[in-house]
């Protein structure tokens, strides 16, 4: 089936380092690679620190990749590329961040904050046409085009986080990448939020690589989830198969740490701790492996074995 | 559990602040009780009122605030008429201690983990020297902190942030404490290191014999640690009831809505269930019951009179005018519908229920 679906984005063994004040090098990101096909939404889930916002940025070019490539419909965008595609990527490759408190610029009203892309992309403009775009981004998330000239402290968390989604969606882009857009919101206005995201990839036709370190969030929105750990992808498969046949020890872990809203099933679960001394890399190193159907596990051969009996004997 | 006295019991408590010379009324009539070694949770949306509820427990309201009536008993004294700092010392820290969302503001950055911890042993223990030093190492090894001799030496910075929770909990049960308050203790840790300090909270329960209270928006760790649970809004307690009730048989339409908007109840491809509109503003007077505006199947009563507190069973308790037997019947949502099915299935036959993972 992937075979015919369109891949708007690609990432081949990507690694993203820091340069420590030390004078080492921290990789954070080391050999990722998953693709993202068009109308999808793509879960990207790990716990704090496993690298997944230095992937995003990475995307939306905010990180440099230090190895690897990042393609774009089948065009590298890391690194040096031409301006014509740098300006398509600019406009196409969206991201909404992770803190609706921080991220917005403090001192510019709500008006240039949606439009601050428009400003970098170059594209000439009338005043009145720029106005226009912003009207119709703010009612798009929900919001009257009026708050154009207010400043972000006078919203509340969720608005906030709509009027990131706004300063994307200004763009029209093609793939978004929402980077935990509700992790700090108050738990009564997170459904508006994925409903919003919802509703605008159903009518823009949009991609998602959806960030989060909350899986049952992410099982309730994706098509496909990819799970992180320390830089590594470890396990990628459909939402579904990931959650009937969680394979990998780390993912197991996380799945099994998820509280429940459920207290019968809450106070009988047991929650599994990942060693990652349980790999035996004495006979043959672990590879990117395919264990039938798009469901792919960083194992060795012998965990590979054991993975395709256990998916075979059902769940 | 709810078995025996009550060992705290808040009535009828009004907390106020004053704001620019305006007062907001931030509980609005807010009653409680906590009952030996139980676990209660507080649950509800960001201002609901749950920190000011438990924080004026501990007399750590904020300067503008105060107690305006009602009352707090806990060991023959009325906490809610506690006026002085002094007075207050023999309760916080003590009788009853709290441990708050961002280990980072409630430790030192300049002392060492074991001083802080050291501190308790010889404030409320009497305990010096060695073995107050003895002491420290082996609250550090209860919380499940390796090389606790090494560890008591280091800084706050020093820890990651799961560690300085532990920290935190350690100096927090270390005056072995009859009532724990944690006012959002996970929310900022990965899953896997809050399933440990949930872990970790439950193992101290039994061993020290506290009573815990939890503070948390998250109904997955709520589902995890209660017996009990209270669900506020706007400044009262709308349903309170054995964890089961409460999840399996909720009454207040604001539970139903809190309930059906989490993702885990939603089904794939269709919106979740989402709360419109906003809390009620606390400066001015609340008419009826404060969640009739956002409530689409709201009664004409709701908007005039302020619903009592019904008794559905003798643990579960709902203030919403559904349960006056002149009420119209109103079906709950079809999460809630389902919720219910659920507790039916594992009486008859719950063993399927406990597959672990298996219902993720
Ligand atoms: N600019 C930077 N310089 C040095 N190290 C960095 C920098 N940005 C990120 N890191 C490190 O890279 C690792 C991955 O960070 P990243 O922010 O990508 O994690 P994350 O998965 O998004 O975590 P979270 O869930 O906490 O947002 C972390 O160890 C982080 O400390
Ligand atoms: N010092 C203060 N001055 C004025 N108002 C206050 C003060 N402290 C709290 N409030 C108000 O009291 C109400 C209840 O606040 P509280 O902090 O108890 O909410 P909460 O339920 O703990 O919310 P959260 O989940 O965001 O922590 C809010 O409307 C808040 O704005
Ligand atoms: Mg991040
Ligand atoms: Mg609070």
């Amino acid at each position: 089936m992937s075979g015919e679906r369109e891949t708007v984005l690609e990432l081949r063994d990507l690694e993203v380092s820091f340069r420590l004040k030390g004078g080492g090098v921290f990789k954070a990101v080391k050999g990722v690679s998953f693709s993202i096909y068009k109308g999808e939404t793509f879960g990207l889930v790990g716990e704090s620190g496993s690298g997944k916002t230095s992937i995003g940025r990475a995307i939306v070019r905010i990180n440099d990749a230090s190895s690897g490539s990042i393609l774009y419909k089948g065009r590298e965008i890391s690194g040096r590329i031409p301006k014509e595609l740098d300006r398509e990527v600019v406009r196409k490759i969206q991201m909404i961040f992770q803190d609706p408190m921080a991220s917005l610029n403090e001192r510019a009203k709500v008006d240039y904050i949606v439009s601050e892309g428009l400003y970098n992309i170059g594209v000439k403009r009338s005043e009145g046409e720029r106005r226009a775009m912003v009207a119709k981004a703010l009612l798009e998330v929900g919001l009257l085009p009026e708050f154009a000239s207010r400043f972000p402290h006078e919203f509340s968390g969720g608005q906030r986080q709509r009027i990131g989604i706004a300063r994307a969606l200004i763009m029209e882009p093609e793939l978004v990448v929402a980077d935990e857009p509700i992790s700090a919101l108050d738990v009564s206005i997170r459904a508006q939020v994925l409903n919003l995201l919802s509703a605008i990839q159903k009518a823009k036709g949009l991609t998602y690589l959806f960030i989060a370190h909350d899986l049952s969030v992410v099982r309730f929105i994706t098509d496909r989830i990819a799970v992180i750990n320390k830089g590594e992808i470890v396990e990628l498969a459909e939402t579904e198969e990931l959650f009937r046949n969680p394979l990998h020890p780390y993912t197991r872990a996380l799945i099994s740490a998820i509280p429940q809203p459920d207290p019968l099933v809450e106070r009988k679960k047991v929650v599994m701790v990942y060693d990652p001394k349980c790999h035996d890399c004495s006979t043959d190193k672990p590879a990117w492996t395919d264990v039938g159907g798009g469901h792919f596990v960083l194992a060795n051969e012998k965990e590979a074995d054991a993975y395709r009996a256990r998916i075979a004997s059902g769940p | 559990m709810a078995n025996g006295p009550a060992i705290l019991e808040a009535k009828g408590l009004v907390i106020k602040f004053n704001l620019r010379g305006r007062t907001l009324t931030a509980i609005r009539g807010a009653g409680l009780e906590l009952y030996e070694g139980e676990t209660l949770a507080i649950v509800g949306e960001s201002g609901s009122g749950k920190s000011v509820l438990t924080k004026s427990l501990i007399g750590m309201l904020d300067r503008n605030g105060w107690v305006d009536s009602g009352s707090a008993m806990f060991e023959g004294r009325d906490l809610a008429r506690i006026k002085e700092e002094r007075d207050w010392l023999g309760v916080r820290g003590k009788k009853i201690s709290m441990v708050f969302q961002d280990p980072m503001t409630a430790l030192n950055p300049l002392l060492t983990i074991g001083a802080q911890i050291r501190e308790v042993f010889e404030l409320h223990h009497g305990l010096s020297g060695k073995k107050a030093d003895h002491a420290v190492v082996e609250m550090l090894e209860r919380v499940g902190i390796d090389n606790p001799e090494e560890r008591r030496r280091q800084y706050p910075h020093e820890f990651s942030g799961g560690m300085r929770q532990r920290v935190v909990i350690a100096i927090a049960v270390a005056c072995k404490p009859r009532i724990l308050i944690c006012d959002e203790p996970t929310t900022a840790l990965d899953v896997t290191i809050q399933a440990q300090i949930l872990g970790l909270i439950k193992a101290l329960q039994r061993d020290l014999a506290f009573t815990t209270v939890y503070i948390t928006h998250d109904l997955g760790v709520v589902a995890n640690v209660a017996d009990r649970v209270a669900v506020m809004y706007a400044g009262r307690i709308v349903e309170t009831g054995l964890a089961e009730e409460v999840f399996y048989d909720s009454r207040h339409p604001y539970t139903w809505a809190l309930l059906s908007s989490l993702p885990q109840l939603g089904v794939k491809g269709r919106p979740l269930y989402s709360i419109s509109g906003t809390p009620p503003n606390l400066f001015n007077e609340v008419r009826g019951d404060a969640f009739a505006p956002r409530n689409p199947k709201a009664l004409k009563v709701d908007f005039v009179a302020e619903p009592p507190e019904f008794e559905v069973s003798p643990t579960h308790r709902a203030s919403t005018w559904l349960l006056d037997p002149r009420a119209p019947r109103i079906e709950p949502p079809p999460a809630i519908l389902a919720m219910r099915a659920k507790l039916g299935g594992a009486k008859l036959g719950g063993a399927k229920l406990g597959a672990v993972g298996g219902a993720l």
